[in-house]
C-alpha cells in the first residue's frame, strides 16, 4: 500500500518534471526557429513529409465522415420534417468540431508518430550528437523545421478535410437522397458564420497543430536512444496527443461558443 | 535534383488547402455580411428574453443585420442592444424594434417595422420605440392573476 | 604524464589538448575519476579499455557535450566547460568526431552528408563545395559513391563516408569512437590506415577510443589504458606490448581471467546449488 502511494507520488513528480522540461524545450524551439525561416527549403521539405503525405488519409476520411453525417443527419432531421437543415447541420458539425478534431487525431497518428520515430531514430543512431559535434544545433536544424511544418500543415489539412466532408454530405444528401439542393446550400450559408464558426475552427486546428507537433518532436527528442525507447515514444506521441487534442477541444469550445 | 518535384507537391498541397479555405469562406459561410458594410444603431429593451449576440435582425422576414452586443445600462436598468445593420437598408427614425421568436420555441431575433418619418436612422442613433420579448412565465402569471381577479368579481 | 618524445615538448610547450583531474559522475555514480592526459599536435593517441569503462563519456567531455563534475578539458587554450554556447560551437568547428556506427544523416545522400558542414558553416558557392566534397570523398576512396543513400552502403563504406564528413572542415582534432567495431578485416585495415594518413596529411591530432588492440597498436603513437574510470597504464605501443602490468597483459592477450574476473561477483558455486554438505 505504501509502495503504491510512493509509486504514485514518484510518477507525479516525474510527470511534472517532464512537463517543465517540455516547456523549456518549446521555448528553445521557438528561439531557435530563426534559422529555419531563413532557410525556407528546410520547412518546405518537412511540409512535404508531414502535410502532403497525410493528404490521402485526410481526403478519404473527410469524404466518409461527411457521408456518414449526411446519412445520420438525414435520418434524424426528417423525423422533424426539417431535412432542409441537413446542409447547415453537416457544415456546422464539420467546421466547428469534427473537422479540427478528427484531422488532428489523424494527423497525430500519421505525421506525429512519423516525426517522433524519425527524430528518435536520429537520436538512437547518434545523428543528433554528430550534428552537435559539428557545431550545428539539432533543435534549430532538425526540430524547428518539423515543428513549423506541422503548425502550418494542420490548418490546411483541416480545411481540406472540411471541404471534403461537406462534399460528402452533399453527395449523400442531395445527389443520393434528394434533399433540395437550393435549401441545402442556402441554409448552410445562413447558418454558418465566417468568424464564429469557420475562423474558430481554424484557430482550433492551429492550436492542435502546435500541440501535436510539439508533443511529437519532444517525444522524439526525449526518447531513450534504443529500439524500445523509440517505439515507446512513438506510441506515447499518439496517445498523449489524442488526449491533449480532446481536452484542448473542450477548453477551446467552452471559450469560443459560450454565448452562441 | 528531386527538390523540384517535392516543391511541386508542396505547392499543390498549399493551393489545395487555401482553395478549401476559400470554398469554406465563400460557399459555406456568410462571408459577405461582415465588416465595414454595416452601421450601428442602439435600442433599449425592458427585457430581451433569450436574445443572443449575432442573432439575426429581420425586416419583413429578410435578414438585414445582426445583433452586435448586449449590455445592461445601469442608469436605466434596461438592456442596451447594439444592432449592426447592413448599409444597403435604411429605416425611418420612428422604426419599431421588437424581440420576436421564430416559431413557438425557435431562436429569438429582432424584428424591425419601419414607420412614417421622412428622416432616416443614422449610425449611432437610438431606436426609441421598442417592444420587449414575451416572457412565457410572466404571460402565464398574468393569465392566472386575471382569472383569479375575474373570479372575485363574480 | 608526459609524452616520451622530448623534441615535441620543446616545440610545443603548451599541449594542444590537456585534461586535468577530470571527474564525471552520473547521479552519484562515478564514471571517470581523476583523468590526466596530454595530447600534442600531430599525434595519434589511443584510449583503450573494456566495454563501459567511460571512454565514450571522455570523448563527450572533450567535445563539451556534457559538463565534468570536477577538473577540466583544455582545448586550444580554452577550457571547454567554461565556454558560452556561441564560443563552444565556434570551438567545435575545429573538432571532428567519428561516431561508432558513422551516424550518417539517413535522409541525405553521401554527397550531401559530406557537404553538410560546409553548407551550414560557410557561404561557399555550390561549385566550390562540389570540389571540396569530391576531394574529401576521394581521400577515402568513395568518390564514385557520391549519389548513394546511406542505407545502400556497407558498414565499412558508411564508416569511410562518415570519416570524409568528419574531416570536411579540416579539423585540428579528430576523435574516433570505436572506429573498428563491426568491420571485416579489410575495412578494418582501410580505416586504420586512413586514420593515420589523414592525421598526418591534415597535421591534426587524433584520439582513437577503441578496444581493438592489435589494429590500433600499429597506427598510434601513444596509448592510455582506462579501467573503471581511472587510467591504469600508459605508454608507447612498444612499452605497452612489453608491459608486465596484469591488466594490460590480460587486455592485450585477451585472457579470460585476470584482474578483470570472468565471474560476476556471486556466492560460492556449491553453496548456490545447495550442494554444500558442511552447512547442516
Amino acid at each position: 500500500m505504501l509502495d503504491l502511494v510512493r509509486n504514485l507520488g514518484h510518477k507525479t513528480v516525474n510527470a511534472i518534471w517532464r512537463l517543465g522540461y517540455a516547456g523549456k524545450f518549446f521555448f528553445l524551439t521557438l528561439i531557435s526557429s530563426g534559422t529555419s525561416f531563413r532557410r525556407i527549403h528546410l520547412i518546405v521539405r518537412e511540409v512535404y513529409y508531414t502535410g502532403v503525405r497525410s493528404l490521402i488519409i485526410i481526403v478519404v476520411s473527410g469524404l466518409f465522415v461527411g457521408m456518414v453525417l449526411g446519412l445520420q443527419g438525414y435520418e434524424t432531421l426528417q423525423r422533424y420534417g426539417s431535412s432542409s437543415a441537413l446542409g447547415v447541420m453537416v457544415a456546422l458539425a464539420l467546421v466547428r468540431e469534427l473537422g479540427p478534431v478528427v484531422s488532428a487525431l489523424l494527423f497525430a497518428s500519421r505525421a506525429g508518430s512519423a516525426i517522433t520515430a524519425e527524430i528518435g531514430l536520429m537520436k538512437a543512431t547518434e545523428q543528433l550528437s554528430a550534428m552537435e559535434m559539428m557545431a550545428v544545433d539539432p533543435i534549430s536544424r532538425v526540430v524547428a523545421p518539423r515543428f513549423w511544418s506541422g503548425v502550418f500543415s494542420l490548418p490546411l489539412l483541416t480545411a481540406i478535410f472540411n471541404a471534403m466532408g461537406i462534399f460528402g454530405g452533399y453527395l449523400i444528401g442531395v445527389v443520393l437522397i434528394g434533399v433540395d439542393e437550393g435549401s441545402f446550400w442556402s441554409q448552410m450559408q445562413a447558418g454558418v458564420d465566417f468568424r464564429d464558426d469557420i475562423m474558430n475552427g481554424v484557430i482550433k486546428s492551429l492550436v492542435f497543430g502546435i500541440a501535436v507537433t510539439l508533443i511529437a518532436v519532444f517525444e522524439g527528442y526525449d526518447s531513450p536512444p534504443t529500439a524500445e525507447g523509440v517505439s515507446g515514444a512513438t506510441t506515447r506521441t499518439v496517445v498523449t496527443s489524442s488526449l491533449v487534442i480532446l481536452v484542448l477541444d473542450f477548453v477551446l469550445t467552452s471559450f469560443m461558443f459560450r454565448g452562441a | 535534383m528531386e527538390r523540384t518535384t517535392l516543391d511541386l507537391w508542396v505547392g499543390l498541397f498549399i493551393a489545395a488547402g487555401i482553395g478549401a479555405m476559400l470554398v469554406l469562406a465563400l460557399k459555406v459561410g456568410n462571408f459577405s455580411l461582415n465588416g465595414s458594410s454595416t452601421y450601428q444603431v442602439y435600442a433599449y429593451f425592458d427585457n430581451i428574453g433569450g436574445l443572443k449576440t449575432r442573432a439575426p435582425i429581420k425586416s419583413a422576414g429578410v435578414v438585414v443585420g445582426r445583433v452586435g452586443s448586449i449590455a445592461l445600462d445601469t442608469n436605466k436598468y434596461k438592456a442596451k442592444v447594439t444592432l449592426n445593420i447592413d448599409k444597403r437598408y435604411q429605416f425611418s427614425k420612428d422604426t419599431t424594434a421588437s424581440i420576436l421568436t421564430s416559431g413557438l420555441l425557435g431562436e429569438q431575433y429582432i424584428g424591425l417595422d419601419t414607420g412614417a418619418d421622412d428622416e432616416m436612422l443614422k449610425a449611432g442613433d437610438t431606436i426609441t420605440i421598442t417592444q420587449s420579448a414575451v416572457v412565457l412565465e410572466k404571460l402565464i402569471g398574468q393569465f392566472i392573476f386575471n382569472k383569479a381577479g375575474s373570479g372575485n368579481h363574480k | 604524464m608526459r609524452l616520451c618524445n622530448p623534441k615535441n615538448l620543446t616545440v610545443q610547450p603548451e599541449h594542444f589538448l590537456e585534461i586535468r583531474d577530470l571527474n564525471f559522475a552520473y547521479d552519484e555514480r562515478p564514471i571517470l575519476r581523476g583523468i590526466n592526459m596530454d595530447i600534442p599536435k600531430g599525434k595519434v593517441v589511443a584510449i583503450m579499455g573494456g566495454s563501459g569503462c567511460g571512454k565514450t563519456t571522455l570523448l563527450r567531455l572533450i567535445g563539451g557535450q556534457i559538463r565534468p563534475t570536477g577538473g577540466h578539458v583544455k582545448f586550444d587554450g580554452k577550457i571547454m566547460h567554461e565556454l558560452g554556447r556561441r564560443d563552444l560551437y565556434e570551438t567545435r568547428r575545429k573538432m571532428g568526431m567519428l561516431f561508432q556506427f558513422g551516424a550518417l544523416f539517413t535522409d541525405l545522400s553521401v554527397y550531401d552528408n559530406v557537404a553538410f558542414q560546409m553548407r551550414e558553416h560557410t557561404d561557399l558557392p555550390e561549385s566550390m563545395i562540389r570540389d571540396l566534397v569530391l576531394m574529401k570523398l576521394d581521400a577515402v576512396g568513395l568518390r564514385g559513391a557520391r549519389n548513394l543513400m546511406p542505407n545502400a552502403l556497407s558498414g565499412g563504406m558508411a564508416r569511410r563516408v562518415a570519416l570524409a564528413r568528419t574531416i570536411a572542415l579540416d579539423p585540428m582534432l579528430i576523435m574516433y569512437d570505436e572506429p573498428f567495431t563491426g568491420l571485416d578485416p579489410i575495412s578494418l585495415g582501410v580505416i586504420g590506415n586512413l586514420i593515420r594518413k589523414l592525421n598526418d596529411a591534415l597535421g591534426a591530432s587524433s584520439i582513437v577510443v577503441t578496444h581493438d588492440v592489435q589494429e590500433s597498436l600499429q597506427i598510434v603513437d601513444y596509448v592510455y589504458f582506462v579501467s573503471e574510470g581511472v587510467i591504469v597504464a600508459h605508454g608507447t605501443p612498444d612499452e605497452i606490448r612489453s608491459s608486465e602490468k596484469p591488466f594490460v597483459h590480460q587486455f592485450i592477450h585477451g585472457e579470460i581471467d585476470g584482474p578483470v574476473p570472468f565471474h560476476y561477483p556471486a556466492p560460492p558455486y556449491l553453496e548456490d546449488l545447495d550442494l554444500e554438505p558442511s552447512r547442516a
